[in-house]
């Protein structure tokens, strides 16, 4: 049924299958010295290098962790400093609807005791450093994801075990789909496929 | 993970592997029903033949029933009806949390410490040693819960807002415990489930019956092994094991802050924190020894834990015993030296064979611990898997007594003399102690049933370096630059 839109199937990525890492490695310096620039490896383990050589790069996750931990730190005494009345502004002021400090003169110890204080403020740093690390890798990565267009093509199958396979996607600027095709056999790769997309349209 | 300064140990992967053998060695032993259901041996019932899954789960499942009923009964009837009472407070429920959170650090240490340090023979073991980690800590933290005496209150130990107007008393080492264990076990998971993620995509790709397929594919979220995707799964691989390694040591030395911050005598010792930290990887992998030498065999894993991992995996237990038996050494050096009558009391009660009614415990520390770890010495011992197996469960033993000594014993004659008393555990004490080591087996082979327990994509990345040292001529002949292996 139509909505007025165009839903049929578009171009997505033309993929490239390969038996061995190093030779998706080659293959990948070969299409970035073809002046293909929105390319991507699929393959079962990391292939160190990869990235360099799609020149791609991305440092976001460490910033996202460190700010974690900061907020994790700051979040910790924060606690610990405002529940235990440890400084003396007026009690009204810090009151949240109801809420107040509960201070505790323990062992004559001052109400903040910045070094007792610091295990559950460092446990905090930690949690929250590794909840940044875990679900920013995850939303950087856009993961969940279910379903995507590059599941399409039959050779994504193996993918996970023992095929490294190589794409350009269709939003390259010098994207024509025969000519990659052609550009693609000549690495001489187990197969190339075309892989279309539904989604987004 | 990144950058590979070292050679392979070619003993690490043992056979002619590729890509997809691994695949089949590691992955169908989940997909693969048949495979738990074999070798069928005799079992002590007449007549009743079982494979070795089945035997080990349904011992899990039978204690795990006996656990049941213990927390039942102590919550049914109180505390009472454990052991515990003036002046020993703090008996077998403390001893086993205590024993349980060490034997989980071996799984962080390697899964952290060794991924920083770029072991890899970490690889093939970690998963085993995380799954041991997280179970462990639900052992443990089992035992502070129904401690509490009121469980279904259990969350007034977090600082939440509340009408009494009640906040948690941050000064204490009971707090921090609560923060230490509760991120360790949430941060372990974590990280287990992040190293599980592409195995899951391997599974769902492998997998033949449409439960399998649609399970596996909703734990992948959908992942694809991008190189984009990678190369931050690996940053953030790193980034958590640079966070899990001062965690771990936290962890450990927090449950040491429960006592060491304590006056009693036998309590009040600087030396905790590191020898409880040892203390806890000597135990840990103990136990990694112990379910990995029957789990090889049962799943003819032989060719990926290797003779070289039991070899290095008994050299770290050697070592930190050593360190563990330092400590000891110090404890009554310590109270020898320190000169104070009540530390000096403390000593002869633990150690005078005639005068202190505990002091078999005591001993049977120093044997299993210090002494039987020792054969580790012998390289042919630590090829051997029954002497193997014999030490890994003399520590894990000596590491329970360890505990028992330092907890129930020190409490039972403190300062005043007109409150010394004794301790004696209760049948129901044992149960939820058998209950617990139960759950851990019965989790264990649950786990060996649905998830791999060996890293799957870590594997076949251990093949391709090894496969690449051995053809790097070639590829210097090919003009790869060398910077593409960092």
């Amino acid at each position: 049924m139509s909505h007025g839109r165009d839903t049929s199937p578009k171009p997505f990525a033309v993929v490239a299958e390969f038996g061995t890492a190093d030779a998706l490695l080659e293959a990948a310096k070969k299409t970035r010295a073809a002046g293909y620039r929105d390319m991507d490896a699929y393959t079962p383990i990391p292939v160190h290098g990869l990235t360099d050589v799609m020149e791609w790069h991305d440092d976001k996750l460490g910033w996202v962790v460190f700010l974690h931990g900061c907020a994790g730190f700051t979040l910790g005494y924060f606690l610990e400093w405002w529940t235990s009345g440890g400084i003396a502004i007026s009690n009204t002021a810090l009151q949240v609807n109801g809420l107040n400090p509960y201070p505790m003169n323990v062992g004559g110890k001052p109400l903040f005791s910045l070094p007792a204080f610091f295990p559950p403020a460092y446990e905090l740093t930690i949690l929250l450093a590794a909840f940044g690390a875990v679900f920013g890798m995850l939303a950087f990565n856009g993961l969940p994801k279910p379903h995507h267009p590059l599941f399409n093509a039959a050779c994504m199958g193996r993918a996970s075990s023992d095929r490294y396979i190589l794409c350009v996607e269709a939003t390259d600027p010098r994207y024509d789909e025969d000519a990659v095709v052609e550009f693609m056999r000549s690495l001489e790769p187990l197969s190339v496929e075309r892989v279309m997309t539904s989604e987004g349209y | 993970m990144s950058g590979n300064p070292t050679p392979v140990d070619k003993e690490l992967l043992v056979g002619q592997h590729t890509d997809a053998s691994l695949d089949a060695t590691i992955g169908d032993i989940i997909l693969d029903q048949s495979r738990h259901n074999e070798p069928q041996v005799k079992t002590p019932i007449k007549g009743l033949m079982s494979s070795p899954w089945q035997i080990m789960f349904g011992i899990g499942f039978l204690l795990v029933n006996v656990l049941l009923l213990s927390i039942t009964m102590l919550i049914w009837n109180g505390i009472g009806v454990w052991g515990n009472n003036q002046p020993v407070g703090w008996g077998f429920d403390i001893v086993n949390f205590v024993w349980w959170i060490g034997i989980g650090h071996a799984g962080t240490l390697i899964s952290a410490v060794l991924l920083l340090l770029r072991q890899r023979w970490r690889n093939s073991i970690n998963r085993m040693a995380e799954a041991m980690t997280i179970f462990a800590v639900m052992c443990a933290g089992l035992y502070p819960l129904l401690h509490t005496g009121r469980p279904w209150v259990a969350y007034w130990l977090f600082p939440y807002p509340n009408w009494l107007g009640m906040w948690p008393q941050f000064r204490s080492p009971l707090v921090w415990d609560v923060f230490a264990v509760s991120t360790y076990m949430t941060v372990s998971i974590l990280f287990w489930f992040v190293g599980l993620i592409p195995d899951f995509a391997t599974l769902r790709d492998r997998a033949k019956s449409k439960f399998a397929q649609f399970a596996f594919a909703g734990l992948s979220m959908g992942w694809r092994g991008s190189a984009k995707h990678w190369h931050r799964y690996e940053h953030a691989s790193i980034m958590l094991a640079g966070i899990s390694t001062p965690l771990v040591l936290s962890v450990h030395t927090i449950v040491s802050f429960d006592f060491a911050m304590g006056i009693v005598p036998g309590w009040n010792v600087t030396i905790f924190p590191p020898y409880f930290v040892a203390g806890a990887v000597f135990a840990g992998f103990a136990m990694v020894i112990t379910f990995a030498i029957p789990l090889r065999k049962i799943y003819k894993l032989e060719g990926l834990i290797t003779m070289k991992h039991f070899d290095w995996m008994a050299k770290v237990m050697l070592a930190t015993g050593l360190i563990v038996f330092y400590g000891y050494i110090m404890e009554v050096f310590y109270a020898y030296y320190s000169g104070v009558p009540f530390e000096t009391a403390l000593l002869h009660n633990r150690i005078a064979l005639k005068d202190a009614p505990y002091s078999w415990a005591f001993w049977t520390l120093i044997l299993t611990n210090g002494v039987i770890p020792q054969l580790m010495w012998v390289p042919k011992f630590r090829q051997n898997m029954t002497v193997l197996l014999i030490v890994s469960t003399s520590i894990s033993i000596g590491m329970w007594f360890e505990r028992y000594v330092i907890i129930p014993i020190s409490l039972t004659r403190d300062y005043v003399p007109g409150a010394f008393g004794f301790y004696s555990p209760t049948l129901w004490d044992f149960g939820m102690f058998l209950g617990t080591i139960g759950l851990f087996i019965f989790l264990m082979f649950l786990f060996v049933r649905f998830l791999p327990m060996i890293n799957i994509f870590e594997m076949k990345e251990l093949l391709h370096q090894k496969t690449h040292d051995h053809g790097h001529d070639e590829d210097h002949a090919s003009g790869q630059p060398e910077e593409v292996l960092s």
